[in-house]
């Protein structure tokens, strides 16, 4: 790959690229580092009795359960919208779009909050659910539930508009051909999209894993039973156990490195196996 | 009219798609936020206005909406410096500092949160130079500010950096050509072509930390009336029981965030229709 | 198997892109389906095929409603305009497809599977091809794969959008030669969509012109070409002068130009127009003949099989000639020269400019 020609001055040239690294220092490669070196301040041995004590565990356990759940379930959605979207036009189609987009420009407190209003003790359902003994609020249900709503849209944004640009030229083809519905999606439209697919659920599972905003609400901050694992940072943090809780906040950075590899990756293969 | 108003009619698998998507968008999105007008409606309008304009709900708004905007502005101007240096020059790192943009956007709020006060506190290695030179940071609404540029930066690069590799170098170069200068050049030819991006992003990262909750209550300190941010006051209202008073500041983020959204559907339209 | 279309409408809100058409393909028969962009052609193929839903009228295969019938059960061969290839599949597997994708009953092995792909990519001269992804072929080749994959389940019969819209001049030629030949060879009963008049009249048996969605003419490309059933189908199948009018007594008057008309021996007078195709016009450098009339030469484009000419009338207009190179040896006319135009063949239709 050729640079392309810029005609700024070389001066010029190096005097952004040097005030962007300073950017790039500042606001990124600073707190990376930060929270290793808070997470191995006492040494390798304290990190690891950090991330082994039983909360942690726990904390650990529950994210990835939450994870397991809330991911499917999107994507599940993300490849319905996308079909239904993407690939049929309707009266009313811009606005589920807009519909689907709200779960990210929802405060993650109003998020939570509404579950809160619909499950909690005086919510619309409380009373029946605590007839039944039923816990959602304060209790896995709820944090699922609200996890699924906060990473609602990352899926089906991927996915619809690429199904969308895509047409349905080749889901024609594989109609006159004889293929069957399930044939026609598995063989010919998801293929075409797994990139964007991959892509979507790689953002998903990051946002499920460091959910912070709407789990606070109704999760109840139990340690060792209701805490994810960005709860158990905060509940630390606030007991003044520092080294606990970047030992903690270590993990949880290791898997946004991973997520932005992952992203990098996929972005950069479906660039190149783009038609 | 046509009968059909589905096009293109004869695939199939339309109405269970749609049926899906309908009741997924109903359960998870549209029953929880209508529980949550239809909490703030069995209230009296004046009850509303009263939960709304108390000094410290009006004082934390502000708060959130001023910082905010800061925010978004200074995410743009940073962004438009990292989107041009990573889109237009060629050096070693490039392709790492390309990947660490999505820092803020992967790394989990609460993890921003406590990292950020930790390093801006009076202790911390950037907090202790800023303080000997009279600006603390922590515990400030300069801090909540940092915490906001953090986590806006990903948007507006992000949204940048596409239309700034669509330039047609072409365009430049007719205006050199025409005599322009560089400075010229970029305040009359690519300024306006960036705009559309450069709002979106900004747009995008305002909407964000209007709400935004993990990565600030860590640095803001939370005292009322002076580093105490809307969605910071929802919770605690909420755990002060005040279910009304929650819910009343949450219906106000509600609408606002519903409205930065059609504003960046008409501003996501008119980007389309710029870079065409 | 034949094809039967009747009284087919369909609108699209409030366009309305086929309005009552009927049409017929005969077993092994090659027919074109010959219009402008917009005037409903893509519509037609698609009902046919199954692709869309008509408003009204009925399909018929082999004398069998099939209107209901699903795009899957038409047995349809269909080569889309864009060639809707599979992208994420080579070559072989886009052929395959189809044979992959039958009931489980009728699948054939893996063995016959690659026969006959490795048969049908002999057939559009691809067979070194078959690992390829689509996006590493030309347009030509994408094309012929197109053409492979929709005969790979035996179709019953073939239709093609725009199948040459997309490729660059020569390899379209060489395309429609192609096709021509391989359709005399298997005689598939063939319809294709294209807004290209020298395809449809070098191509076809029979040429549909349809226009804002209704069928202006049916017939033979002679046919067509020799008696075009109005000025439009006249205007569309090639360049042509036009006179503009009027009829009366047995005669019409066309500017500078008066020719017989027996049609309207009456003396009221109506608007008319004559056409001319610039081959069907004579020059000489007789200028105090009867017949024709005077006019300047304008240009002369002597590069060409044919010499071009395009020469002025007193009255403003600009007329286009075509003669051979022989009769512009005898002649040699320059810009500037005087001479006579003598129309050979002149039709005339009743009506107005503007209209048709």
């Amino acid at each position: 790959m050729t640079a392309p020609r810029s005609r700024e001055p070389r001066a010029v040239r190096l005097l952004l690229i040097g005030l962007a690294l300073a950017a790039f220092a500042l606001f990124l490669f600073v707190p990376l580092a930060a929270v290793f070196v808070e997470a191995f301040r006492d040494g390798a041995r304290a990190w690891l009795a950090a991330v082994t004590e039983p909360d942690a565990r726990h904390a650990l356990k529950l994210t990835l359960l939450v994870a397991v759940i809330a991911v499917p379930v999107n994507a599940f959605f993300g490849l319905a919208a996308g079909w239904a979207l993407g690939k049929f036009r309707f009266p009313g189609r811009s606005f589920v779009l807009t519909l689907v987009d709200l779960p990210f420009a929802v405060s993650p407190v109003v998020a939570g909050l509404v579950f809160v209003l619909l499950f909690g003790r005086t919510g619309f359902f409380g009373p029946w659910l605590a007839d039944r003994g039923l816990e959602i609020v304060f209790a896995l249900p709820g944090i699922v539930l609200a996890t699924v709503f906060v990473t609602f849209p990352f899926v089906a944004r991927e996915v619809v508009p690429l199904m969308q640009s895509q047409g349905t030229d080749e889901e024609e083809a594989a109609r006159v051909l004889g293929a069957g519905f399930f044939t026609t999606f598995f063989r010919v439209t998801l293929p075409n999209v797994k990139w964007a697919l991959l892509y979507g659920i790689v953002l998903c599972t990051a946002r499920a894993v460091g959910e912070f905003g709407a789990v606070s609400v109704v999760s109840g901050h139990v340690r060792g039973e209701t805490n994810t694992l960005p709860l158990h940072v905060e509940t630390l943090y606030n007991e003044y156990a520092f080294q606990g809780a970047f030992a903690a906040a270590s993990l949880l950075t290791f898997v946004a490195l991973a997520t932005m590899v992952a992203k990098a990756i996929v972005s950069r293969r479906a660039r190149e196996e783009a038609p | 009219m046509s009968r059909r108003r589905v096009s293109p009619s004869l695939l199939p698998g339309f109405g269970p798609a749609l049926g899906v998507t309908l009741l997924f968008l109903s359960l998870v999105v549209l029953a929880p936020l209508a529980a949550l007008l239809a909490t703030t409606l069995r209230g009296t309008p004046r009850e509303f206005l009263a939960a709304v304009s108390t000094p410290r709900v009006v004082a934390a708004v502000r708060l959130s909406v001023l910082v905010s905007l800061g925010a978004a502005a200074v995410s743009a101007l940073l962004g438009l410096l990292l989107g041009w240096v990573l889109v237009r020059y060629r050096f070693p790192g490039r392709r790492l500092l390309d990947t660490l943009v999505d820092l803020p956007f992967a790394l989990p709020t609460a993890v921003a949160g406590i990292t950020l006060t930790t390093l801006y506190a009076p202790t911390g290695w950037l907090g202790r130079p800023l303080a000997a030179l009279g600006v603390p940071v922590a515990f400030t609404p300069l801090g909540i500010g940092v915490a906001l540029v953090f986590l806006g930066l990903p948007f507006t690069v992000r949204t940048l950096q596409p239309v700034l590799a669509s330039l047609d170098p072409e365009v430049e170069e007719a205006a050199a050509s025409l005599g322009a200068t560089r400075l010229e050049t970029f305040r009359r030819v690519l300024l306006p072509e960036l705009l559309p991006a450069l709002l979106t992003g900004s747009t995008l990262a305002f909407a964000r930390g209007l709400g935004e909750y993990g990565s600030v209550v860590f640095i803001s300190g939370n005292m009322p009336m002076r580093t105490e941010i809307a969605p910071l006051l929802v919770m605690t209202k909420l755990e002060q029981y005040d279910v009304a008073g929650a819910t009343a500041l949450a219906t106000l983020l509600l609408v606002a965030s519903f409205l930065l959204l059609l504003v960046l559907n008409r501003l996501e339209a008119w980007a389309a229709r710029a870079v065409r | 198997m034949s094809i039967e279309v009747r009284s087919v409408s369909k609108s699209f809100g409030s366009f309305l892109a086929l309005d009552d058409v009927s049409l017929r393909v005969g077993d092994g028969e090659l027919v074109a389906l010959l219009g402008p962009s917009g005037g409903g052609k893509t519509s037609l193929l698609r009902i046919i095929a199954g692709l869309e839903e008509p408003d009204r009228g009925t399909v018929l295969f082999h004398g069998e409603d099939a209107t209901r019938r699903d795009a899957r059960e038409r047995r349809v061969g269909f080569v889309f305009q864009h060639y809707a290839l599979f992208r994420r599949m080579t070559v072989f597997e886009n052929v395959a497809f189809g044979l992959r994708v039958k009931p489980r009953g009728e699948r054939p092995s893996e063995a016959d599977v690659k026969r006959r792909v490795g048969e049908l990519l002999k057939l559009v001269q691809l067979d070194w091809l078959g690992d390829r992804l689509p996006s590493e072929l030309s347009g030509g080749q994408r094309q012929r794969v197109a053409l492979a994959r929709a005969l790979a389940v035996e179709p019953k019969v073939l239709l093609l959008d725009e199948p040459f819209g997309s490729l660059d001049a020569r390899v379209r030629q060489e395309l429609r030669r192609w096709l021509r030949r391989l359709h005399d060879e298997i005689r598939l009963t063939s319809l294709f969509v294209t807004h290209d008049q020298e395809e449809a009249l070098e191509v076809a048996d029979r040429v549909v012109l349809l226009d804002r969605g209704r069928v202006v003419q049916d017939g033979t490309p002679a046919d067509l070409f020799e008696h075009p059933a109005d000025p439009f189908v006249l205007d569309f199948l090639g360049s042509v002068n036009i006179f503009h009018g009027r009829v009366e007594n047995g005669r019409a008057h066309l500017g500078p130009l008066s020719v017989a008309y027996p049609d309207a021996p009456h003396d009221g007078a109506l608007p008319a127009s004559g056409y001319a195709r610039p081959w069907e016009i004579d020059l000489s450098r007789d200028l105090e003949g009867v017949e024709g009339f005077p006019a300047t030469v304008r240009h002369v484009a002597a590069a060409g099989a044919v010499v071009r000419l395009e020469l002025a009338p007193d009255d403003g207009t600009i007329l286009k000639v075509e003669i051979s190179r022989e009769r512009f040896a005898e002649l040699a006319p320059s810009p500037g020269d005087r001479l006579r135009v003598v129309p050979r063949n002149v039709r005339v239709f009743l009506g107005g400019p503007g209209q048709g």
